[in-house]
């Protein structure tokens, strides 16, 4: 029973410890508040839509050429 | 595969995902972290490689099974394709890993057992394509490319998911390092995480499925 308390009060200050630890961790904040991380989005978002492009053209064209084939063998 | 090739509403939902990936991934409120600070965003990003390729592989394993009851060649054909895309997935996961681990490890390669045994499963993976291209008979090559691609796939699950949680490992969740859901007390990384590893498998299924209407083409 003590072994279990121990355990439970154990975890309790890992986890305040934790928490009041995890304030300081240095993150990107001003980076953040200066709005900066909105560019990286839209970049990585037109990266993105441009490959999703891409590939719905790759998908278009492919389709022409299974239709022209089946086409021709009926 | 038959339903994926004919059906394209998937895609869309690939796309729908991996946007919010990118908006969440990057926006959202993650764990504040020592060591990993901001790049533990990178989970959505190195993961989902992942995960994508082990889908995909266990579709490649589901189709190579199949092959081997029906000796129809389009299993043996879908395995091929599902197993290059997510060879190809496992080459950008390993990418972003080195990368990753370079500025959270201190070095590319550590030689952490997750990565030395995922190099292993890679080798294996490289040595399935190098076998099935070097019969020239379409029947023995799809059953010797099914049969050791089954033996491949169970390689790997030993590979990946258990000896790395029998020593120790630097990646969450292995050999006694807790995995995220220790320090992801408030899910922030979830909501992000889980719709990203789908987005990704799906992005990985379109390519390999038009790499199996290509060579579908190629075949007639």
């Amino acid at each position: 029973m003590s072994r279990i308390i121990q355990w439970t009060l154990l975890i309790f200050t890992m986890m305040s410890g934790n928490q009041s630890f995890a304030q300081d961790v240095e993150m990107a904040d001003g980076f953040r508040g200066d709005g900066k991380i909105y560019v990286v989005v839209a970049v990585v978002l037109l990266i993105l839509i441009g490959l999703f492009a891409y590939l719905v053209f790759l998908d278009r064209r492919l389709k022409k050429l299974e239709s022209e084939r089946n086409g021709g063998e009926e | 595969m038959e339903y994926f090739i004919k059906t394209s509403w998937w895609k869309w939902l690939a796309l729908g995902l991996l946007v919010y990936t990118v908006i969440g991934g990057f926006l959202f409120d993650v764990p504040r972290l020592p060591i990993l600070n901001e790049t533990v965003r990178v989970l959505h990003f190195h993961v989902p490689m992942w995960f994508g390729m082990i889908l995909l592989f266990i579709g490649a394993a589901i189709f190579s099974v199949r092959y081997l009851l029906t000796q129809d060649l389009k299993y043996d054909l879908y395995s091929k394709e599902l197993i290059e895309t997510g060879f190809f997935l496992g080459i950008l996961g390993l990418a972003t890993g080195m990368l990753w681990a370079n500025f959270t490890w201190g070095e590319p390669w550590s030689n952490d057992p997750k990565q030395n045994s995922t190099a292993i499963g890679m080798l294996l993976y490289f040595a399935y394509m190098i076998l099935r291209g070097s019969i020239t008979d379409d029947h023995q090559r799809g059953r010797i490319a099914a049969v050791y691609n089954i033996l491949a796939f169970f390689m790997l699950i030993a590979l990946l998911f258990i000896i790395p949680r029998m020593t120790d490992s630097l990646h969450p969740g292995n050999g006694g390092n807790p995995g995220f859901n220790v320090y992801d007390l408030d899910s922030d990384l979830r909501m992000v995480f889980y719709p990203a590893i789908l987005g990704w498998t799906l992005l990985g299924l379109w390519i390999a499925t038009i790499k199996v209407r290509i060579s579908k083409l190629n075949l007639l």
